[in-house]
């Protein structure tokens, strides 16, 4: 996991040395800032040192926890990043529970000849949807057309809810497929004709054996699922208007503003290994023959 | 009074107009066996699995009455209730046939729970426990809470049988339920099966295995093409078979022993050949000590069961595993410690097939592309490949219309005579066998086992045959190699290793095959 | 396998003949136009009219008019050689450079293929989104950046399917049987290793198009690709968005026409990946 974190930091440290220019300059992205800031900048970044001991402390400085600072916005990059933490994370979260739910509804009850197509097919356009359209549909048809929900960006769960399912779409959309392709393959394994051979009703089947064998199949998707979240949320939060992360990248971004990308980046490894870590561990206890795997590996 | 009694059953399957099984009947008592014995596709399954509701609604009979039910009329609400507390069944694998993500305890349990379900867990669970000790596992609490996977093969079919008795079912079905096992283990599980019997069960028997049958069976049916071709009780039937495809597979399952060979000069030579795998903690010695020399027109048959080490030796021998002590010689010279690049030349020489022939083919490859691939390592010109080819597919019995095959679409006893073919074609003085014929039918395998006895007669060749199955290593070999856990245990001519086994091993080996196959 | 459904497995996963041919279809109709834009449309995509602002769709302008009078339908048909060039282009290239990297992971002994395979999973770690967002950042928003940007998103996850089927495949009883025989490593490598591992890649690809479309188009929409007035369908959803409550036809027929190109690609891609998952192993 750590090794994900220091590569991205190093990818990152490195390729902004490879652009051209001022260091100064890329620092401080497009934008004016005084001469005693960039004294300021060369002086934090250590640019008169060699390359490596730049390097070195750069990472000490991560280690400690110390993003950097933004100069065009004259903070330091975790200050910038933790104020738009928590309005990104809500929608996250959200989406998620979203997405869960749609999901296990159109899994379990998309099954058979004549919902089955039905189901694959909302699958298949939800999964095929830009997100950004998603979302100015919606818009469009929840916001300006049936006035059910607030257009623009307020306080409260009211805005907060044409953004989550915006974002829950494409997951549910890819959950679903895995879900269903899960129990039907599932369905197929040998143990079905021995738990039917006991007088098990279907329910029960589902229920207690092939749900857990589907499920252990998408445990692998979460990594997935929580990239496409975070990825998802620059395009939700920029159609809707709505502060967060994704926006602070977005900005950071096109005003080259490389501390802090370099920072969200850092910070994006470090989350998405700990999504990893704690998958890993939770697909042992659904599984126990990768437990045993492992102990023979 | 009969647990079981059929007449006319008749079964087709969904979207097709021709019966899988047709004109079927019979009738078991209490304490009785039925063995049904087929080649696979034969419909044995199917039958069996309608005395249970599961062969689809495609059922028809004039009388199919299970425990005193009628069950022509039964709807799958109605099935329910009979499975698994009137009748029970058991499949062949238990790593698969129980569900691998549930505890054994859980597995066992549930008959229980569905039938039973004013028992108390603690109930449950007593009952479980007793249901363990009845198939004889030891340290049944530890095991209940363990999963499949954590427990032997003999022990995890044990406990299927255990699952499938726990609601108290007075018939059951077992389908193939040895098949997976080695043969000291499947000894043990049908010693239980009899016990089961004589305390009053009913039982099914079904297996491809005629020496499985002849353990249990106090009734057997022989069915092919959905049809049973003759049922008669076990002892007559072993005696006296009427129908003639019952005479072929008693003939197919006795093998014979291998005729004498002419004397040749040694081609192959393994000294102290030894491996180990792991390191620290885990190592494992999975050879130890193995020795032989062969010569052409011979053949050396290694038997073990799985683990033994068998198809580490094969591959010390072929070089694709290189060993850790001892050394292989080919036609008198260094072979095993000869690095790869000035070893490619010779490899001609010693050539192998496997179990599992699909594997071993590229699956986008015709057989004329594969044969050709060997053919072409001999310089042979393009032109005159496909020629040579099917001089090769002469030799194996194969007809020239499997050139423009794939490998998936051959039968197993086809895709076996494409890899001898193939090994043949680069003129090899040694082939070694890794279970060629274990996956295949009792009359296939036979056939095989012919084509490898003439091709030797005819060319010399010297070969290394390797099987868990005495049977088949009987058929073929002149001496006899016995491992276990990687050693050799005894070493001699086949003769007279049979008839008079030094180590107790080898005498278990042969109480076991001696019950299953009466030679 | 219990009897019953192995008969029904082996016919579920082909995709219905009509599905194959509309998706088939519409892509085709879709090079067309990114071809031969004037086969569709007479309509300059750049031309303004005030005078003709904000149009509901009719017969003159299937799509409707945006806010300087241009004709959406127009655009969106001179947009799909931008997307087009992208989405194939991409997808190429990281095709190529997955191959490569990959199947040389699987090859290598395992240190080379330990320290190759690290990298790809640290990349991995990014979603594909993210990913092109910081190549932009590195290198600068723009057109060409846009195929760089996409291309590099992509890449590890076909590098890892290639080098997941380059290990299968060197582990495969078919590769040892080559060995045994006595073929050389190197045209056992070439005859039989690369084209088995290949074919996994050719699907991932096919579907693969439509992600790097979608991508592609994000991106424009954030405003990080070409600049106004160009017709790149990104750019058209993101001019529209102001318009929603007035003239919703500017944001919703170009996100539909995406939409339907990665389903046509998905399509296509399940069906060459159910008819050629028979044989492979």
């Amino acid at each position: 996991m750590l090794l994900v974190v220091w590569g991205a930091a190093t990818v990152g440290f490195f390729s902004l040395r490879m652009i051209q220019g001022d260091p100064v300059n890329v620092m401080v992205g497009l934008g004016n800032v005084s001469e005693q800031v960039r004294d300021q900048i060369r002086a934090d970044w250590g640019l008169a040192d060699p390359l490596i001991v730049q390097y070195v402390s750069y990472l000490a400085r991560l280690l400690r926890g110390d993003l950097g600072t933004s100069y065009r916005m004259q903070q330091p990059v975790a200050d910038v990043i933790g104020q738009q933490l928590v309005p990104t994370v809500q929608l996250m979260l959200l989406a998620l529970a979203c997405a869960l739910l749609l999901a296990l509804a159109s899994a379990l009850l998309g099954r058979g000849r004549r919902r089955a197509p039905v189901a694959g097919l909302l699958e298949l356009v939800a999964v095929s949807s830009p997100t950004f359209w998603i979302g100015l549909v919606l818009i469009a048809a929840f916001g300006f057309g049936l006035g059910w929900f607030p257009v623009v960006a307020t306080a409260g769960f009211g805005a907060l809810v044409l953004p989550a399912v915006t974002l829950a779409i494409p997951v549910a959309g890819i959950l679903s497929q895995v879900l269903r392709q899960g129990l039907d393959d599932a369905a197929a394994l040998p143990f079905v004709d021995t738990v039917r051979a006991r007088g098990a009703s279907h329910t029960r089947l589902v229920l207690r054996h092939t749900l857990r064998h589907a499920a252990a199949n998408s445990v692998t998707l979460t990594g997935y699922i929580v990239g496409s979240l975070l990825g998802g949320s620059v395009l939700v939060e920029t159609v809707f208007a709505r502060p967060g992360l994704g926006r602070v990248a977005l900005n950071a971004i096109v005003d080259r503003d490389m501390p802090v990308v370099l920072g969200i980046i850092v910070l994006a490894a470090a989350a998405f290994s700990l999504v990893n870590l704690l998958v890993d561990l939770l697909a042992d206890r659904i599984d126990p023959r990768l437990a045993t795997e492992r102990a023979y590996a | 009074m009969s647990v079981v009694s059929v007449r006319n059953l008749r079964v087709v399957m969904p979207g097709s107009t021709t019966a899988e099984v047709d004109g079927v009947s019979f009738s078991i008592d209490a304490g009785q066996c039925l063995g049904i014995v087929g080649e696979s596709g034969a419909g044995k399954t199917l039958t069996a699995r309608s005395l249970i509701g599961l062969a689809g609604a495609g059922v028809s009979a004039d009388e199919l009455t299970v425990a005193g039910v009628d069950a022509r009329l039964l709807d799958d609400r109605a099935w329910r209730s009979l499975r698994g507390a009137r009748v029970g069944l058991v499949s062949q694998d238990a790593l698969v046939a129980l569900d691998p993500l549930r505890r054994v305890g859980a597995e066992v349990a549930e008959p229980l729970e569905v039938h039973k379900p004013q028992l108390g867990r603690a109930d449950r669970s007593r009952r479980v426990l007793q249901l363990l000790e009845q198939v004889a596992i030891p340290d049944p609490n530890l095991r209940s809470r363990q999963y499949p996977h954590e427990l032997s093969g003999g022990l995890r079919q044990r406990a299927l049988i255990a699952s499938a008795l726990a609601a108290s079912p007075s018939l059951l079905i077992a389908d193939e339920p040895t098949t997976a096992l080695d043969a000291t283990v499947q000894a043990q599980i049908l010693h239980l099966l009899r016990e089961l019997k004589e305390s009053g069960l009913a039982l099914v028997l079904i297996s491809h295995d005629l020496g499985v049958i002849r353990e249990l069976a106090d009734q057997v049916a022989v069915m092919k093409d959905g049809r049973f071709v003759e049922v008669q009780a076990a002892g007559d039937l072993f005696a006296a078979p009427r129908h003639p495809y019952t005479r072929d597979l008693l003939a197919a399952a006795s093998l014979g022993t291998a005729t004498p060979p002419k004397p040749g000069p040694v081609v192959l030579a393994a000294h102290n050949l030894a491996k180990t795998f792991g390191t620290g903690v885990g190592t494992r010695a999975a050879v130890d000590g193995v020795s032989f020399e062969l010569r052409a027109g011979h053949t050396v048959g290694i038997v073990g069961e799985s683990g033994s080490g068998k198809s580490t030796v094969a591959g010390m021998l072929l070089g694709t595993q290189s060993p850790d002590r001892g050394s292989v010689l080919l036609h008198g010279a260094p072979w095993s410690e000869v690095p790869e690049s000035k070893r490619r030349g010779r490899r001609g020489g010693i050539q192998i097939i496997h179990q599992d022939a699909l594997s071993a083919f590229d699956p986008r490859a015709t057989v004329l592309q594969i044969l050709s691939e060997a053919i072409a390592l001999d310089g042979t010109q393009r032109r005159l490949r496909k020629v040579r080819a099917m001089e090769l597919l002469e030799q194996v019995a194969l007809s020239d219309a499997v050139l423009g095959r794939r490998a998936h679409e051959l039968s197993g006893g086809q895709r076996q005579r494409v890899a001898i073919a193939r090994a043949l074609a680069r003129g090899p003085s040694v082939l070694v066998c890794d279970e060629p014929v274990s996956a295949l039918d009792a009359r296939v395998q036979s056939q095989v086992l012919a084509l490898l006895a003439s091709l030797q007669q005819s060319t010399g060749l010297a070969m290394v045959f390797i099987s868990h199955d005495l049977a088949v290593v009987r058929a073929l070999s002149h001496d006899i190699l016995v491992m276990k856990d990687g050693l050799v245990v005894e070493h001699g001519a086949a003769a007279g290793v049979f008839a008079a086994p030094q180590h107790p091993f080898t005498r278990e080996l042969l109480a076991a095959h001696h019950g299953n196959r009466g030679s | 396998m219990s009897i019953l459904t192995a008969a029904q497995k082996k016919t579920a996963k082909r995709m219905p003949a009509p599905a194959l041919f509309l998706s088939a279809g519409f892509l085709a109709l879709l090079l067309l136009a990114a071809f031969l834009p004037g086969l569709f449309t007479a309509a300059d995509p750049l031309r303004t009219d005030i005078g003709q602002s904000l149009l509901a769709p009719d017969s003159r302008h299937p799509f409707g008019t945006d806010q300087a009078g241009r004709d959406v339908f127009a655009r969106v048909i001179h947009g799909a050689r931008y997307s087009l060039a992208i989405g194939f282009g991409a997808t190429v290239i990281a095709v190529v450079a997955g191959l490569l990297i990959g199947s040389l992971a699987g090859l290598m002994r395992r240190v080379g293929d330990g320290v190759l395979s690290r990298a790809i999973e640290i990349v991995m770690a990014f979603p594909e989104f993210l990913l092109a967002l910081i190549v932009i950042a590195i290198i600068g928003p723009g057109e060409a950046s846009l195929l760089v940007a996409v291309a590099i998103a992509v890449v590890p996850a076909y590098a890892r399917v290639a080098r997941m089927q380059t290990l299968v495949v060197k582990r495969a009883g078919y590769v040892e049987a080559a060995r045994t025989l006595g073929v050389s490593p190197t045209v056992t490598v070439l005859r039989h290793v690369v084209p088995n591992a290949l074919a996994p890649l050719l699907v991932m690809a096919t579907m693969g198009i439509g992600t790097a479309i979608t991508a592609a188009a994000g991106l424009s929409f954030l405003g990080l690709g070409p600049k106004p007035p160009t017709p790149e369908w990104g750019l058209i959803l993101s001019g529209g968005r102001n318009f929603l409550a007035t003239a919703w036809w500017i944001a919703v027929f170009p996100g539909l026409v995406i939409t339907a190109t990665v389903v046509s690609t998905s399509i296509l891609g399940r069906h060459l990946q159910a008819s050629t998952a028979g044989p492979q192993r």
